[in-house]
């Protein structure tokens, strides 16, 4: 494969030029699956290519800052969760949160990430009023990990098969405060509760080869960071964010026919991964719209505009940016050993490529069921509780994509939120499995339980919901249904068979549910195939 | 090397966002090329494969706190040195583009 | 009672334990002292009268009760003003923190109060602690007490100045590149540099992170042992800070020199080395070599590069930890219409000198300078290290002038930055290596104090105090600056 030169992140590019050389993260020893051939595209008579890199910021979810000891939180009052440190009042010191190094070692280890033996802080300087101490604690040349990757499933369109996109690098960062510019009539007004709160940043090589592909890669990302726990990686809440570059390859329309390669487009403000493949939808087209025209483009940054669904260069003189990096002198050098980073990928779950694959091999899943219930790794645990406690996977499976996700979408909650667990969900399936309840009594008892809570086998009890499979009652109820509906009886024998359903209907209503449809079905037919009746 | 001119000097200023009068910005120029000049003595050192001293106070172990949220200072005392502040916030003026 | 203020602390100490005088009584005496010369001589910024007699009250009540006193209870103190007390103005003697009331105390203040200390005030010094000789500070010039003509020194000059002049029995002072030597030596006191990691930097108002190190400046040998006794040891706060518990160092001090190895590296007595401050020095060290220590000259050959890597890396970290000075948060701001305006305008005040190294430091960092400037003085700092690492195999402790002058003329330096840094080359080669290092009074040169430095191990201030204990005991200075046209 050759070195696309495309993407460049902006970390490692014209800002970053001042310490020596940034370690550079070689491809790691598997080579992506499919080799990483370029995708060729067309369209309107040109053939191309498209390149995208992604720098990735997360959140992580410690309980307090990543420098100091005020509560990481999301949502809370302005300014009421600071101190001294994470607002740089002069004197103060940082002093590094343990369980932040830990989180982002998960993450990295969770994308398939090495860690570094040898790490350490750098300033980043740059002036924001949101940035307390005029300077981001960061990682520049040494950072906590490198040479990872995230496997996607390419879609058909691009050739299919799986394709890992390799992470270049990964590092741990300090947030900055927030700054809220539409509320005051003169000034920018500032919160500083998010300064100082534990960020990892993560980039990737250009590796995508297109939008869509951009798209599976953070959902790929997304879930592997969820099922580490270290973050909850929402978008909409900023704990996820995404700033993508984006270039074309346009066969043959270079001078003398050569491969022309447009420059790149760093597009912020990404607030969706819909927003980021619609952002770069726009960016490609733009770009291919420029090379038809023989119109030149220039290296940029530009912001995504959601309501008007197009990008726009970034206001404001396009300062040179030199963050000048040099090593954070207040935090001593990290040396991380074997023993402790093998510690932690002891405590790597399993990740969910994996557990989808033995979804689908070993419970005999379809491809959609194991993609749906590892999506959200507290789904998945619940599903694999209601396994273990004896209900075959399918009709597990069933249950929680059906009953359960429809609930869980009604009303916007986890799975965490229901109020019974899985044993219980079980145990409802298993009185279906033995036919003391039909399928749909099962529905009414699930009801009850997601309004109660209560022990299925309880509710149907008490409620005296259990199947009848009483021969005589049944036969009473049978005979009853013929006695008071000769014209569907007539229809049957006259060929009808639907008229069947009717009587069967009318049996379940007697039995208020509780009769056993299958036995009803066959005692009808029975007395209604027999000869010599009527 | 050491050539520091006086725009250079304009341009390490605007990086450090410090506001030079045009006779102060003469005369810092004037000592920067004659600081620069003696610091360039540094770049004839033979300093061969040295390693960059970066901490000074090596074998610290690594250095971390625990994740355990502390009582924190009075909020207000912290605000109350801002400044402006508007409400709960903290304000400044506005970016003119 | 008159001639308390020329006391040392442990004396003061000693005084107060056996009721001779209160911890009120004290302090009125120092306030009072204060109040006659400080007009004159400048040392203070800001004098805490009525927190000092609330505190010093509260030793005496403590004392009267019967409860444990702390080794220090009842002893006033001053502290540089770039060290962070809970509601006391703290200005790092800057216009952009005119005004600015911390919301807390720095850790090495801290220990000192619950030692029991009585806290007269902050003392005067060069802005954010960039220079030595005071006059770079905002707000006033500091005079040395010995020829109210000549600079204290500095960055901590008001602290050297206070404690000569018996405005304050001892004082705190830091330093990045010899700003406690210096001064104390120029102030003939003692001024101790205690090693990288050893005192915690949490609330010392930043200029160069890698090198700054808070300590004492004291009357005698003995007062540093006690102060540091007090304000050293591990804090939570600081991860620079190392996890070495404090020593009984003044139980170490002993005017016993018999087999100490004394190095004499030649490059601190060169040219620039007045010969009368090198005279006073080699003087001081025959007296510890007839009575049984070795001496012999040696070479620190990465000395002659110490300067340009010092104030390579100084200023660059200090351009940055100087950049929260924006008039967002804290401290002073410029108004002005739009946020670009405000940072320039606001960030004018600072002094020429702050500005300079914010030139300097921000260009040795730039993209395409980095290698060349920053990164060469790092490597540069390395060699330094080594240097001192392999002279410490043979030495205990290494012997050198502690400046190359004695107290120059206010105005002398102020118009050349470099003749300026040429100050501190006997002193900064320590702070590059993170060294401990203690200045003490060698004599005399033109009626000026001499300071003589002595430079030791990582973590060997029992050893540089003990040598510095050593001389003090031998020489016997009358170091009473002779104030009394001020006084009269």
């Amino acid at each position: 494969m050759t070195t696309p030169a495309g993407a460049e992140p902006k970390a490692m590019g014209a800002g970053g030029g001042a310490v020596a050389a940034p370690a550079a993260a070689p491809a790691p020893a598997p080579a992506p699956a499919d080799g990483g051939a370029p995708v060729w595209q067309e369209k309107d008579g040109l053939r191309y290519r498209v390149i995208v890199g992604l720098e990735v910021h997360v959140e992580l979810r410690t309980r307090t800052k990543i420098f100091c000891s005020c509560p990481n939180q999301f949502g809370a009052e302005p300014n009421t969760h600071v101190c001294p440190v994470c607002m740089g009042l002069p004197g103060t010191l940082p002093v590094l949160n343990q369980q932040a190094l830990e989180y982002a070692a998960l993450a990295a280890l969770a994308l398939n990430c090495r860690i570094a033996r040898e790490t350490k802080f750098d300033r980043k300087n740059y002036t924001y009023p949101d940035l307390p101490k005029g300077y981001q604690i960061s990682q520049y040349d040494q950072p906590l990990a490198t040479g990872g990757w995230v496997e996607i499933d390419r879609p058909d369109g691009l050739g299919g098969g799986t394709r890992r996109i390799r992470i270049r690098r990964l590092h741990l960062e300090e947030d900055a405060g927030k700054s809220v510019h539409d509320q005051d009539a003169t000034g920018t007004l500032l919160d500083f509760n998010r300064a100082g709160v534990p960020l990892i940043e993560i980039v990737t090589e250009p590796d995508l080869a297109s939008p869509e592909e951009a798209r599976l890669f953070l959902q790929e990302l997304r879930t592997a960071i969820l099922y580490t726990g270290v973050s909850d990686v929402r978008m909409e809440e900023g704990s996820l964010r995404c700033d993508a570059n984006v270039n074309v390859v346009v066969a043959g329309a270079g001078p003398g026919g050569a491969d022309l390669r447009t420059p790149i487009t760093e597009i912020k403000n990404l607030n969706s991964f819909r927003s980021v493949v619609r952002a770069l939808e726009y960016e490609v087209a733009r770009h291919l719209e420029a090379v038809r025209r023989g119109e030149p483009l220039q290296r940029e940054t530009r912001h995504w505009d959601e309501g008007r669904g197009v990008t726009r260069p970034s206001r404001g003189k396009e300062e040179a940016h030199d963050y000048r990096y040099f090593p954070e002198p207040d935090l001593p050098r990290l040396v991380l050993d074997e023993a402790w980073v093998e510690g932690l990928r002891a405590k790597l779950p399993e990740l969910p490529r994996r557990r989808r694959a033995r979804y689908m091999e070993e419970l005999g899943l379809p491809a959609y069921d194991a993609g749906v219930l590892t999506a959200d790794p507290a789904l998945a645990r619940f599903f694999e509780d209601v396994v273990a406690a004896g209900v075959p996977a399918k009709a597990a499976s069933n249950w929680i994509m059906g009953e359960v996700l429809a609930h869980l979408n009604a009303t916007g909650r986890s799975v965490q939120d229901l109020p019974f667990g899985p044993g219980q969900l079980a145990a409802l399936l298993r009185l279906v499995e033995k036919g003391t309840i039909s399928g749909k009594i099962a529905k009414e008892v699930f009801a009850v339980m997601l309004e109660t809570g209560g022990d299925p086998e309880a509710i149907v009890q008490e409620r005296g919901l259990v199947q009848v499979t009483d021969e005589g009652q049944l036969v009473e109820w049978v005979e009853r249904a013929i006695a008071e509906n000769p014209e569907a009886v007539a229809n049957y024998k006259g060929g009808k068979t639907t008229a069947l359903g009717f009587l069967v209907g009318q049996v379940m209503r007697y039995s208020k549910g509780k009769a056993n449809p299958q036995r009803v079905n066959e005692l009808l037919k029975e007395r209604l195939d027999a000869p010599g009746d009527g | 090397m050491a050539d520091i001119t006086r725009e250079e000097v304009r341009r390490v200023a605007a990086l450090a966002r410090l506001g030079l009068d045009p006779a102060e910005e003469e005369r810092l120029a004037g000592q920067m090329v004659r600081i620069v000049e003696a610091m360039a003595q540094l770049r004839r050192v033979e300093t061969g494969e040295a390693e960059p001293l970066t901490h000074v106070l090596a074998g610290l172990g690594n250095v971390t706190r625990p994740d355990e949220p502390r009582p924190g200072t009075d909020r207000e005392a912290l605000l109350a040195a801002a400044p402006d502040r508007s409400g709960p916030f903290l304000r400044v003026p506005r970016v003119i583009e | 009672m008159d001639e308390l203020y020329y006391e040392p602390v442990h004396r003061l100490a000693d005084l107060l334990a056996s009721g001779q005088v209160s911890s009120r009584e004290l302090t009125r005496l120092f306030l009072d002292r204060i109040q006659e010369l400080d007009g004159a001589v400048g040392a203070y910024l800001t004098v805490t009268a009525e927190r000092a007699l609330a505190q010093a009250k509260e030793e005496d009540e403590r004392r009267r009760r019967g409860e444990a006193a702390g080794p220090l209870a009842g002893v006033p103190v001053a502290v540089k003003d770039n060290l962070c007390i809970q509601g006391v103005p703290t200005t790092a003697a800057s216009k952009l923190l005119a005004g600015y009331r911390p919301p807390y105390t720095a850790t090495a203040v801290e220990r000192l109060r619950r030692a029991g200390a009585v806290i007269l005030g902050k003392t005067n010094m060069d802005e954010f602690a960039m220079g030595s000789s005071t006059e770079n500070s905002a707000f006033r010039i500091t005079r040395n007490p010995w020829d109210l003509d000549r600079v204290p020194g500095g960055s901590s000059g008001g602290s050297a100045a206070a404690v000569a002049a018996g405005e304050a029995p001892a004082a705190l002072g830091s330093d990045t590149g010899g700003s406690i030597r210096q001064p104390a030596a120029f102030c003939g006191v003692v001024g101790l540099k205690p090693t990288y990691g050893r005192v915690s930097r949490y609330g010392l108002i930043a200029f160069a992170s890698s090198l700054d190190q808070i300590g004492p400046l004291t009357r005698d040998v003995t007062d540093a042992a006690l102060l540091l006794e007090a304000i050293a040891g591990h804090d939570p706060a600081d991860a620079t800070s190392a996890p070495v518990p404090a020593e009984r160092w003044r139980e170490a001090l002993t005017a016993e020199v018999q087999g100490v190895r004394i190095g004499l590296p030649r490059e601190f007595y060169g040219e620039a080395v007045e010969p009368q401050v090198a005279g006073a020095v080699r003087a001081a060290v025959e007296r510890l070599v007839a009575d049984g220590a070795v001496a012999e000259e040696t070479s620190l050959p990465s000395a002659e590069h110490a300067l340009p890597a010092y104030y390579l890396i100084a200023t660059a970290e200090a351009s940055s930890n100087l950049a929260r000075y924006d008039g967002v948060r804290y401290g002073f701001r410029a108004e002005a219409a739009d946020l670009a305006a405000m940072y320039l305008e606001t960030r004018k005040n600072f002094g020429a000198e702050v500005k300079r190294r914010i030139l300097l430091g921000t260009f040795a960092l730039r993209e395409g300078y980095y290698d060349a400037y920053y990164r060469k003085a790092l490597q540069v700092r390395r060699l330094i290290k080594d240097d001192f690492d392999r002279l410490f195999a043979t030495y205990d402790v290494l012997i050198t002038p502690t400046s190359p002058v004695v107290a120059f003329p206010l105005g002398a330096r102020t118009e050349d930055p470099l003749a300026m840094y040429a100050a501190d080359i006997c002193t900064l080669p320590v702070n590059l290596a993170g060294l401990p290092a203690v200045s003490v009074p060698c004599g005399f040169a033109g009626g000026l104090p001499v300071g003589l430095q002595i430079i030791g191990r990582p973590f060997a201030e029992d050893t540089v105090l003990r040598v510095a204990y050593a001389i003090e005991q031998r020489l016997q200075l009358d170091l009473r600056p002779p104030l009394g046209r001020v006084a009269a």
